[in-house]
């Protein structure tokens, strides 16, 4: 038998429809496969044993008839997810050893519709960081390697790191400045953020809540719609949640692109972007224009001020949304001499440097006094960045820009200027601000070998054609580069 | 390393840091304020280029989706579930959660 | 902002060795809604219930747990708008007020900051002082009313070094009525929460229950030169009777007036009051005040009415406590005290309607306040628990009214009612109290009192008032069930008057 662990997701679905193996054999496939990955760290819990039931039963379902649309595939969700009677850390050692009673959302929707989880994966502290170095159970390794170990990127770099090395046919993340499509261009996979409100954010464990939106990692296009389809949906429990249908977002890939007009922000070429970055997103351009798309000048000017408008911006929101870690009715609680002594030892111990460095900016800018200069200020260049779009929708229908303004780095050698790792998100961010669907498809590798991706930005509840324009750049590139398997 | 760092006007000092570690309910070290102060600084000096923004007349957005909150109807349809809610408690006592005493 | 241009009465100032002081209070009021379910989530807010059993997984602040509006609560807020004669603001929004404590499981309390639901607004009140001689209305300007979620409760008792922690409250809808600085007098204050109350419960949006603490008042003193420049104030936490609150505001004017005049400062800071002593103390002063940090509340989105909604709500609004007793006074030609005492609250101006209707209006309010409310009264009950309805209670006067029992009688008859001990009919039937009309019965019972009394009835005819002395022996051989008119007919014809 060939190595299911290769499979695509759909690939694996269709493997199952056709009874060529079932999901007991490609979930055992890939429980081997996580089970010789410790090196890359990846998953914080495995639920291994949980798994193989799961997939017994969906082997059950799909033989008395009843196959939903991610029967019996084997899944990692990020462990920012609430899941029931598993263990949920968000990387922080704040949470205990808390084990939800309930299931988010977006994970309740995927056991629905069949999926097989095969473990928590990894990720930055409370999805803080850019680089999976910020996790209390120890950064994640990419699995793409030249000589040293590489970070996979954040905050979903266990999402990322795992689905590129085929530990898992696909994988939540989550995505509050680049969470989701900065590990997926570190990691050659492909990951969207969908419009804010496409999936309810309850049961997720809150960074930023205005920014905070879940989406796929997956090993295609194709692929990443599948799965969105399944997370994404209306849930009243949100009240951010947009009461619209999902629409059938795979159809859309393999469409043609003919007419599409795509927006080049003449913004996003930074200084000292490195050439390999430039060079390939003109080779986007391209791609683009040969697939009969119009390609379209315009122009974001308030594209700079977005990353420092997020870091006054998501840091006040998590500063409060953090609160609620304090040692009293779950989680960590380290006891001091008074309730007082209390929460600061329990909060202190149980953050790690950056989180208690997001809460204390996030603190700052609210306080009296620099709400207005912070806070307020941020909020209306938010605004700004949001009018910009809309001009630039009047003449283009997508836009193409770089996913991250670097490739996969050396572990540690950012972590020690927050500014230069918030910097990683300078491409991404944008959309989180304005709430705009964004994937990051892998496009090429650098003059090291390691992989890069493009974006492609859509209109809010547009996904279609962002998933149209996606799947036409990844037909194009033909990316189909693997890491070697030095971690086995 | 530190030549993106550009010292604000009003800068963060160690007793802003002491203040803001207070209502965060962190703990920082007497030793640690200076240096925290720092890091927020660079941290925040970069952040100040946001005053170059015209934002005369600019309303703040204060959510990603432009629509009123969803009013649910008032329903029981919740509660009654304290083994759940008192779970994970580091302490509970005859259905109470347990915790530091609150007064002197 | 802070402007309190009305100067009180020279008769309500406090007059010192150093001259004359006089009260500026302002209050804020937090009225529990009426809903089944709390403000952003399904769990009940009945009162009374096992720790933590009316508590969800929202409540409790478990991680990615996210709040949603309750509709009902949105409309009350807009009822009791209308009732306060505010602004209903069709924007309005939902803020985050940041603080750590054990009752407030996610680290902040959902409130409205910059946007209240409602805004401006004023009621007039009618101070009455305590000997029950009333005032002239004093118009009291309503800054804003807020929705809000409460807190927790903690208990303290159970433990010598911990503290117990129950949820069920947490969540559950507040209103928070906040009036500008504009009473003089602790009996102002108090009347401005008892019309309040009366307002809410006419509305029906909270039940008012100060002692449940769903209706409670926080009160900010402080004092001035009449007229002159406003003084620091005190805010005093959480009082929970109109008793409270005068003891607490003439409590804390002296302490003020002591201070300042022994040439010390005020310091601005939250006070509680203890009600066994009588007195305020520190809870917490200026330089441990919060930071609260608001900001929009990023997991809610502005709520936004419809004109359409609001204009239904004001359509729909019941009678108000200031219209009912004009209508009391107009339609049942009641005087004005009554009418004040009956429309003061909801429940007594219906029970009261339901008593006159079909009978005298001025007999149906005296036995309302009179018995009904002085039984209540005494009893220490509340209107809702009384065995007495409002029907039994009309049953009872049209017995006096069809002559079957006198007056007097009916006054007994009554405390038995009360007493749980059955209908005016049943206690009558039961205990013989029927008037005696036969006048073969009364003539029998007359002719013994004159047998018995020989020598008076001699001496009546020269002295006419021994009648009266006669009626009563008459009255008392029937046990007062004899009818009056009828004994004095027989007993003039029988005397010769
Ligand atoms: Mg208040
Ligand atoms: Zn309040």
């Amino acid at each position: 038998m060939t190595d299911l662990t290769k499979m695509t997701l759909s690939g694996a679905l269709d493997g199952m429809a056709k009874g060529e193996f079932s999901s007991v054999e490609l979930t055992q496939a890939h429980i081997d496969a996580c089970k010789a990955s410790t090196k890359l760290n990846a998953f914080i819990t495995d639920t291994h044993d949980l798994a193989l039931e799961q997939a017994k039963a969906s082997d059950a379902r799909r033989a008395s008839g009843t196959v939903g649309k991610l029967e019996g595939a084997p899944l990692g969700i990020k462990d920012l997810f609430c899941t029931e009677g598993v263990k949920t850390t968000a990387g922080s050692k704040i949470l205990g050893d808390f084990t939800p009673t309930y299931e988010s959302t977006v994970s309740a929707n995927m056991k629905a519709d069949g999926m097989v989880m095969l473990g928590k994966l990894n990720l930055d502290e409370f999805a803080m960081g850019s680089s999976n170095e910020t996790s209390a159970f120890g950064p994640v390794i990419n699995p793409w390697r030249k000589d040293e170990d590489l970070v996979p990127g954040g905050s979903s770099g266990g999402s990322a790191s795992a689905v590129a090395a085929d530990l898992c046919l696909g994988a939540t993340a989550t995505d509050t400045g680049g969470s989701i499509r900065q590990p997926a261009s570190f990691t050659g996979t492909v990951g969207i953020k969908p419009t804010y409100g496409r999936c309810s954010r309850w049961g997720t464990v809150a960074f930023a809540s205005s920014l905070d939106q879940a989406g796929p990692i997956a090993k295609t296009v194709k692929d990443s719609a599948i799965l969105l389809e399944s997370m994404a949906g209306y849930d009243a429990k949100d009240s951010t949640s947009i009461n619209a249908d999902v629409p059938d977002w795979s159809a859309s890939c393999g469409q043609s692109v003919k007419g599409m007009r795509i927006g080049i922000p003449k913004e996003y070429a930074i200084d000292g972007m490195p050439a390999d970055i430039q060079a390939l997103w003109d080779q986007g351009i391209e791609w683009m224009k040969a697939a009969g798309a119009e390609i379209v000048p315009i122009t974001l000017p308030h594209t700079k001020y977005a990353l420092p408008a997020y870091y006054v911006v998501a840091p006040a929101e998590a500063s409060s949304n953090l609160a609620r870690y304090d040692g009293m009715r779950y989680g960590l609680r380290v006891d001091g001499k008074d309730l007082t002594e209390t929460y600061e030892l329990t909060r202190t111990e149980g953050f790690g440097d950056e989180v208690r460095r997001r809460i204390m900016i996030g603190t700052y800018v609210l306080s009296a006094g620099y709400y207005d200069a912070y806070y307020l200020r941020a909020q209306k260049v938010r605004t700004r960045i949001v009018q910009d779009f809309e001009n630039a929708w009047e003449t283009c229908d997508a836009i193409l820009t770089p996913t991250a303004p670097s490739a996969a780095f050396a572990v540690g050698r950012k972590v020690s200027d927050p500014v230069q790792m918030y910097l990683n998100d300078i491409f991404t961010v944008t959309t989180n601000l304005a709430g705009l669907p964004g994937i990051s498809v892998p496009a090429g590798l650098d003059k090291n070998g390691l992989p890069l991706g493009l974006q492609i930005i859509g209109r809010a509840m547009d996904e279609a054609t962002v998933f149209k324009a996606a799947a036409a750049l990844e037909d194009a590139a033909g990316f189909k580069a693997k890491p070697e398997k030095w971690w086995v | 390393m530190a030549q993106e760092k550009s010292k604000p006007k009003n800068g963060v000092t160690a007793k802003d840091v002491k203040k803001i570690a207070k209502l965060s309910r962190l703990h920082v070290e007497a030793d640690r304020l200076e240096p925290i102060a720092e890091d927020l600084n660079g941290i925040l000096g970069w952040i100040e280029q946001l005053a170059e923004v015209d934002v005369e007349g600019v309303e703040p957005m204060t959510s990603a989706v432009d629509m009123a909150a969803p009013l649910r109807a008032d329903n029981v349809s919740d509660g009654g579930k304290r083994d759940d809610v008192l779970k994970n408690a580091p302490k509970s006592d005859d259905g109470f959660f347990v915790v530091p005493r609150s007064v002197e | 902002m802070f402007i309190a241009p009305r100067v009180a009465d020279e008769k309500d100032w406090i007059v010192t060795d150093t001259g004359p002081w006089e009260i500026i209070i302002g209050l804020e009021v937090h009225a529990q809604v009426a809903s089944k379910s709390k403000l952003f989530s399904g769990s009940a807010t009945g009162y009374g219930s096992a720790p933590n059993t009316q508590v969800s997984l929202v409540d409790a602040g478990m991680p990615g747990m996210l709040p949603v509006v309750n509709e009902f609560c949105i409309e009350q807020a807009v009822k009791t708008g209308y009732g306060l004669n505010a602004k209903i603001n069709l924007f309005s929004r939902f803020d985050r007020k940041n603080y750590f404590y054990v009752d407030l499981p996610q680290g902040y309390q959902i409130s409205q900051f910059e946007h209240p639901i409602v805004g401006e607004g004023e009621i007039e009140i009618l101070p009455i002082d305590g000997d029950g001689n009333v005032g002239e209305p004093v118009t009291v300007g309503i800054e804003r009313l807020h929705l809000e979620q409460d807190a927790g409760k903690s208990v303290h008792d159970l433990s010598p070094d911990e503290t117990y922690v129950d949820l069920n409250r947490c969540g559950v809808a507040l209103m928070e009525i906040v009036s500008k600085p504009d009473m003089r007098t602790p009996e102002e204050a108090s009347a401005y929460v008892e019309k309040l109350r009366g307002i809410v419960r006419a509305l029906g949006t909270c039940d008012g229950d100060m002692e449940k603490g769903n209706l409670r008042a926080d009160v900010n003193v402080s004092v001035r030169r009449p007229g002159g420049e406003l003084g620091t104030r005190c805010e005093i936490k959480n009082v929970n009777s109109m008793r409270f609150i005068r003891q607490a505001i003439n409590f804390e004017a002296r302490r003020h007036i002591d201070i300042i005049e022994a040439g010390g400062e005020i310091d601005q800071e939250t006070r509680l009051f203890d009600s066994v002593k009588g007195e305020t103390r520190t809870m917490r002063s200026k330089e441990d005040a919060h930071d609260y940090r608001y900001f929009p509340d990023p997991d809610l989105l502005p709520i936004k009415l419809e004109q359409s909604f609001v204009d239904k709500i004001k359509a729909n609004l019941p009678e108000m406590p200031d219209v009912r007793k004009a209508r009391f006074m107009s339609d049942y030609g009641l005087p004005e005290y009554d009418a004040r005492i009956l429309t003061s609250d909801k429940t007594k101006a219906d029970f009261y309607e339901v008593v006159a209707k079909g009978r005298d209006p001025k007999i149906a309010s005296n036995w309302t306040m009179v018995e009904f409310f002085g039984a209540l009264n005494k009893s220490g009950l509340e209107l809702e628990d009384s065995l007495v309805s409002a029907d039994a209670l009309g049953c009872l006067i049209d017995r006096i009214l069809d002559d079957t029992i006198s007056g007097k009688i009916a006054k007994g008859v009554f405390e038995k009612m009360f007493a749980g001990e059955g209908t005016a009919d049943e206690i009558i039937e039961r205990d013989g109290l029927k008037q005696v009309t036969d006048m073969g019965t009364i003539e029998a019972m007359v002719d013994k009192v004159i047998a018995d009394n020989a020598g008076q009835a001699e001496k009546a005819k020269e002295n006419p008032k021994l009648l009266g002395f006669f009626v009563g022996q008459v009255m008392k051989a029937s046990q007062g069930k004899a009818n009056p008119q009828a004994v004095n007919k027989i007993l003039r014809e029988k005397l010769g008057l």
